[in-house]
């Protein structure tokens, strides 16, 4: 595995083999030192062009854990401001011979092309609307330490489907390993023709008690504006995860950070069956786990011993 | 188109078809001083003063029309300009294209289009009729001053790129037209519905995350102006038809009387959504998008059944940069003139999808709707010949191209069948490199 650009193109062995090398950086982390020399002398760039605080630190701090040099680079304040386009952030870059480019970006696809211009591995972590595969492994990770395995488990997906590249992502990780998805919601919000990725639709809670997990997602406050839903208060009426519809058996989990009283009512937040914080915690082992399969295993790119570079040949019309 | 010598050729034993005028034959096409002077039995053509060329197994066909290209002069040469883009055209067998008005400026007036005309007589390969827009500076406020634009010689109006949005300012044209003449041509869509849509809505879009352009957003607005045209006995031309429920719109409007003509692109006639999943916006990203495979389905019945006259290429020329970005970020539309032949050809005749004689007229069939001469073989005719080689396989983009953008949505593609030279105004406006002319003995 060279890149992780999208659920979509991982096998289940793929994401197993993921999942595991986390469950032992779990136990890595319980020491009193928690880093490992892996990825010594490595460089890692970092590269968020929305703002994030889980993702961005998480990733940060898994490479950091894992002995990586690490190169952060936020949109504001950088030559991202001044106008550069995309592809010519990546050529800079590439200067510093990156084994690994974490990239957030607002549009579609940007992780796949960067994939395309640049030799470092490229982890997707979040592009647009499309996928955030790191998230869906973290969720992943999270249930199946409680459930053991999502073979035949129901799991609703409710909110704002449009919007969110956690939903897609999570859709097919969730069919992957097996699990029946219903994504549910107002029915603008809901995008045309989902279906056919092989999930139930609905437009109303009241089969929600079928639901082994309920994954609620952030609605944003500017979705009023542009007439997807009335009001908050009409939406937390109609499909706001409060304690008298969650029932005691239903697991709860939300990607973060959580609009309290719109998508999720603060008690079933609080309750038992949420496991937000657990997500959390998952983040750093997961994104550790991404960072080591991709740059570590499989020896597909060794680190490079002292001096290696020395050893390439001169290019011609250079002077030897 | 720049002023030359009439070609004198003998196109030695070619497959002529040109189904408008009942030619289906092998003959020796000869061609005097820019005219189409006969067609002989094959061998019995007395080549003389006449340049020889060897078309034994190769078609002649008239040359293409195409009603919708985007020049980008003046303003935006860095895509595209005269030269260039009729060199493509002519690379593709065209003897004739449209150059829309969504320029920077916008070509709103008469001095823009006399500026345009005098331009192309200096650096044309084949002939360039050019629209002006119906609105000034394309603002779908005001109109252009459309009757002294006719008479500076456009051929018609459209605020090509974006749809008129005011039902009020669209039937004020159409009243006009009355007075001036020239067919009206409308990019049909709903700003409302398209939005900030990126692509078509349906199962691909929900995938991928994308904004998503509703069938609807260009339907509704199509059976608006048709119904505004028959109130008005107005005349117009539907670009770019991409939806199924457009070509029933269209269909319904013509069989109300209404004076509607349209057009389908090779893109939408060949390829769907699903090629989006690629997330390549050099070569799948146009408005309107490529949509399902039951709406080009429907837009090749409407071909044959005759609800679409005409094949456009809307050949919509890039910068990279402008391309190589992120899908949802790049600029709409790719480029065709040198392709839509032979993509035709390998993607709907080759399967036996669309028998090659309606793809000739249909090709040629742009004219028309402009009040413009359907190009033809018939002796007596101007010389306007697309001389094609079916069976020659090719890869697009190889050996570059003649546009100087490289947005071609067949780019990377096998193609069979080949423009090998093409005959514009009379004029011989382009020959396949590699294609060697043979001279009698």
């Amino acid at each position: 595995m060279k890149h992780l650009l999208g659920i979509d193109q991982l096998s289940r062995e793929e994401i197993e083999a993921i999942l595991d090398r986390a469950e032992s950086f779990a136990e890595v982390g319980r020491r009193d030192i928690k880093k490992v020399p892996t990825l010594r002398g490595r460089t890692v760039v970092s590269v968020f062009y929305e703002s994030s605080t889980r993702t961005s630190s998480s990733f940060e701090l898994a490479a950091k854990r894992l002995s990586a040099d690490l190169v952060s680079l936020k949109a504001a304040g950088s030559s991202v401001d001044k106008g550069e386009s995309l592809k010519d952030t990546v050529a800079t870059l590439t200067a510093y011979d990156p084994a690994a480019i974490v990239l957030r970006h607002p549009y579609a696809g940007a992780a796949q092309l960067v994939a395309e211009w640049a030799e470092a591995s490229v982890i997707n972590a979040g592009d647009g609307k499309h996928e955030h595969p790191s998230q869906a492994l973290l969720d992943l990770f999270t249930l199946r330490r409680r459930l053991g395995s999502l073979q035949g488990k129901r799991i609703w997906i409710v909110g704002d489907v449009l919007h969110s590249r956690v939903a897609r992502s999570n859709l097919a990780a969730f069919q992957a390993m097996g699990a029946a998805v219903t994504v549910c919601g107002p029915p603008a919000l809901i995008p045309r023709g989902i279906e056919q990725l092989g999930c139930e639709v609905a437009h109303s809670l009241d089969r929600l008690g079928e639901a082994d997990v309920v994954y609620a997602l952030r609605l944003q406050r500017e979705r009023m504006a542009e007439s997807f839903v009335p009001s908050i208060r009409e939406y937390a009426a109609h499909f706001q995860i409060d304690s008298r519809r969650l029932g005691p058996r239903q697991l709860l989990m939300h990607p973060g950070p959580v609009n309290r009283g719109v998508e999720l009512s603060g008690e079933a937040i609080d309750s038992p069956q949420s496991l937000i914080a657990e997500q959390v915690a998952a983040g750093l082992v997961v994104r550790m786990a991404i960072l080591y399969e991709l740059l570590a295993a499989g020896g597909e790119r060794p680190a490079p011993a002292m001096g290696d570079a020395e050893q390439r040949p001169t290019p011609l019309g250079q002077p030897a | 188109m720049r002023s030359g010598e009439g070609a004198n050729l003998v196109l030695r034993g070619a497959t002529v078809l040109d189904p408008a005028a009942g030619i289906d034959a092998v003959h020796d096409v000869v061609i005097r001083d820019g005219r189409i002077e006969e067609l002989k039995a094959p061998g019995a053509a007395v080549s003389d003063d006449l340049e020889e060329v060897q078309a034994e197994g190769l078609h002649a066909f008239p040359a293409f029309f195409d009603p919708h290209v985007h020049l980008r002069t003046p303003g935006q040469e860095h895509k595209e300009d005269l030269e260039t883009g009729t060199r493509a055209a002519a690379a593709g067998g065209y003897c004739g294209i449209l150059a829309m008005a969504n320029t920077e400026p916008p070509v709103s007036t008469e001095a823009d289009v006399e500026a345009l005309r005098e331009a192309a007589r200096q650096a044309a390969s084949v002939p360039v009729g050019f629209l002006a827009t119906v609105t000034r500076g394309m603002e779908g406020e005001e109109l252009t001053e459309m009757a002294a634009i006719r008479e500076a010689g456009a051929v018609g109006f459209s605020d090509d790129g974006l749809p008129i949005r005011s039902a009020r300012v669209l039937r004020r044209a159409l009243q006009y037209q009355r007075l001036c003449g020239g067919s009206i041509a409308l990019h049909e869509e709903d700003p409302e519905l398209s939005g900030d849509g990126v692509m078509h809505e349906g199962p691909v879009s929900a995938a991928l995350g994308l904004a998503g352009i509703p069938s609807v957003s260009e339907s509704t607005m199509i059976a608006r102006d048709a119904a505004l045209a028959g109130y008005e006995d107005g005349r117009i031309h539907v670009q770019h038809l991409s939806a199924a429920e457009s070509v029933e719109a269209v269909r319904a409007a013509k069989a109300a009387g209404v004076r509607i003509s349209c057009e389908a692109s090779p893109h939408h006639l060949c390829l769907t959504d699903e090629e989006v999943r690629s997330l390549d916006p050099r070569r799948f990203k146009m408005n309107p998008p490529l949509r399902s495979e039951a709406d080009r389905q429907a837009l090749i019945e409407g071909l044959r059944d005759g609800t679409i006259e005409c094949i456009a290429t809307d050949h919509a020329p890039h910068a990279l940069d402008e391309k190589e970005v992120p899908f949802e970020q790049a600029a709409m539309g790719v480029t065709g003139l040198e392709t839509a032949f032979a993509a035709l050809h390998t993607d709907l005749v080759l399967p036996g999808v669309l028998d090659l004689g309606l793809l000739i007229e249909r090709l040629a069939g742009g004219a028309a709707p402009f009040d413009l001469e359907r190009p033809t073989l018939a002796p007596g005719s101007e010389a306007n010949v697309a001389l094609c080689d079916l069976a020659a396989e090719w890869t697009v983009g190889e050996e570059g191209y003649e546009s100087r953008s490289q947005n071609s949505w067949c780019a990377g593609r096998k193609l069979t069948g080949r423009v090998l030279m093409t005959v514009a105004g009379g004029q011989v406006a382009y020959r396949l490199r590699s294609f060697s002319l043979g001279v009698a003995a």
